[in-house]
């Protein structure tokens, strides 16, 4: 009977529960939008890494596996790596920021497709100037590139000469030596990576090269790409676990402004209900069914928004962001959500209960 | 039944309240004995002090001083969740303004109060018979804003006795209707205390309203006039 009278309820004000629901939505849709974009972003990532084949990835000494710094190794180290044992190739990069969080990378082709099997590509082919520049798909589909193409960074004008399959290393990709030299980091390295006659040796030899290198963060591929995740970036947890606190109060206060305008709005039915015996219990479950109602369909709205959030990001921002769809967190979100509604309600329901039943009942 | 057998036996009962900083007397030593099956009217101006009687008799706010007994049960001793659980069972409420719930049908709104009572949501044959009697049988599953006043009084009247309560209180019940729609109101309510013996205490400025009940008790200035 009382999910009865919480249903006609919520039918009777189609546009608040419309509102509640939506704006819980937007509660659930901001989190699970944000986790998927923290999530896409470094898998993406970590599937790149893993796409350039290498067995063993040096990052400058003092570095984190997760960073934008640009070219602090020396050049010279190729020929160190080159000359160990098992190595088969060794070939660097340089990665430079060109804002926000991109980067154009600098890439000795003949050597990385050794090192990984070359890009593959959907059009066009490798540098045939000083001023090509390589793009992956997704980067040629956000911003309408096509073979031919110019492209203004750094301040130069680059030429498309090649939109390459994503999954490999990078999205733009320009010469090494011409980006060393633009970046004035000739004779530098961002990273290096090598590549191992056999991949089962890999441990080995990365204990080998760490005795030798001692100061470098030295991983092998499977390590490396397991930092990829958020307890390895920098603040991100924290930044989440903000937005999460941000959307919990946007949650709180539209729940709380709907419930309390329907304690009030329903004052003189309060008033009815306590002059049929409904004790304090009965009308705090009606108003705590009805939270939990809104709560509830906002979640689910909100899951649903979050495909359409992902969308909207790979088909707009696909070559910069990344969005993945993340289920685990769909119960985490419904509690939020519900809990943050809950609480919402709590005050509009003790209201609800102090009510005078005699006031109530006089009402307009 | 109290002491001296009577449904309700109300002694030296006294009600005041504050408005602001001024103290109301709003019942001054009533007393009053109603007997079980008995239709009684009480009548009076505005402030007399009906509506507080009415109020304290439905639980609805406590005594200030005095004893209110119904069915052998002394409201004035009650605490508020008292109160609260008594007007499940032994008191049924008729309001001027029918006080249905306007997202529920007729049908919701009379089951509620079965709820709310803790009782089955189906009602017995008992009350089918209320039902024909009310004539509301055909517009159970229409919500207030599809009935008339009169058809909502009488779904009010319907929620007001589905529980078998002792005493049925009907403050105004004919206060918002026309003539027409009052008599049916009225005719409903000395059925029900005829045919079925329902107790029915009920508040009305109208002569003719009043009429309709065994007793008429007068009311002026908190207190009960011959």
């Amino acid at each position: 009977m009382i999910n009865k009278l919480v249903l006609e309820n919520l039918k009777h004000r189609p546009v608040r529960t419309l509102l509640s629901v939506l704006a819980i939505a937007i509660e659930v849709t901001m989190i699970l939008t944000l986790v998927g974009l923290s999530r896409g972003m470094l898998d993406e990532a970590g599937r790149r890494a893993k796409g350039v084949g290498a067995d063993v990835w040096i990052r400058p000494p003092g570095s984190s596996a997760i960073s934008f710094s640009s070219a602090p190794m020396s050049e010279g180290l190729l020929k160190f790596f080159g000359e160990q044992p098992h190595v088969t190739v060794a070939t660097g990069t340089i990665a430079q920021p060109i804002g926000g969080i991109d980067t154009v990378t600098g890439v000795d082709l003949d050597k990385f497709s050794r090192l990984s099997g070359g890009f593959r590509y959907i059009a066009g082919g490798p540098f045939q100037t000083p001023d090509d520049i390589l793009v992956d798909e997704r980067y040629a589909k956000q911003n309408h590139l096509e073979v031919g193409s110019q492209l203004k960074l750094l301040n130069k004008q680059w030429r498309v000469c090649g939109i390459f399959e994503s999954g490999k290393l990078a999205r733009l990709v320009l010469p090494l030596a011409r980006l060393q030299e633009l970046t004035g980091n000739t004779g530098k390295l961002t990273q290096i990576f090598v590549k191992l006659d056999d991949p089962k040796r890999t441990n080995e030899m990365v204990r080998a090269f760490k005795q030798r290198l001692p100061d470098y963060a030295i991983y092998s591929i499977e390590e490396f790409t397991s930092l990829f995740s958020v307890n390895n970036v920098p603040g991100l947890k924290p930044f989440i676990y903000v937005v999460i606190a941000i959307s919990v109060i946007v949650g709180f206060l539209v729940v709380f402004l709907s419930m309390y305008t329907a304690v009030l709005e329903r004052t003189r039915e309060i008033g009815i209900l306590k002059s049929l015996g409904a004790g304090p219990r009965y009308i705090l479950s009606i108003l705590l069914r009805e939270t939990f109602v809104l709560a509830a369909a906002g979640s689910v709205l909100g899951i649903l928004f979050s495909f359409g959030t992902r969308w909207l990001i790979l088909e707009f921002a696909g070559a910069t962001l990344t969005a993945m769809i993340t289920p685990d967190w769909w119960p985490t979100t419904t509690i939020i959500a519900v809990g943050g509604a809950v609480m919402g309600s709590l005050y509009p329901g003790w209201k609800a209960i102090q009510q005078d039943a005699l006031e109530a009942l006089s009402y307009e | 039944m109290s002491r001296s057998g009577s449904l309700i036996s109300i002694h030296n009962l006294s009600k005041s309240y504050r408005v602001g900083e001024v103290t109301v007397e709003a019942l001054r030593g009533v007393d009053l004995e109603v007997a079980a099956g008995e239709f009684l009217s009480i009548v009076g101006p505005s402030g007399s002090g009906k509506s507080t009687l009415f109020h304290i008799l439905g639980g609805l706010t406590p005594p200030t001083r005095g004893s209110v007994s119904i069915d052998g049960v002394n409201l004035a001793e009650m605490s508020d969740a008292g109160r609260t659980n008594m007007r499940k069972t032994k008191v049924g409420f008729v309001f001027q303004k029918y006080n249905l719930l306007p997202t529920l049908t007729a049908r919701d709104n009379i089951a509620i109060a079965r709820h709310i009572a803790g009782k089955p949501l189906e009602h017995d044959a008992w009350f089918s018979e209320v039902l024909d009697l009310l004539g509301i049988s055909g517009r159970l599953d229409h919500k207030p804003r599809a009935m008339s006043g009169g058809e909502q009084q009488r779904v009010a009247i319907a929620r007001a006795i589905v529980n078998h309560p002792a005493i049925l209180l009907a403050d105004e019940p004919t206060g918002n209707l026309d003539t027409k729609n009052s008599d049916a109101v009225l005719n409903v309510l000395r059925g029900l205390n005829e045919r079925l013996g329902q107790t029915i205490l009920m508040i009305t400025h109208n002569p003719e309203a009043a009429a309709y009940g065994h007793r008429i008790v007068n009311m002026r200035d908190g207190q009960i006039v011959y």
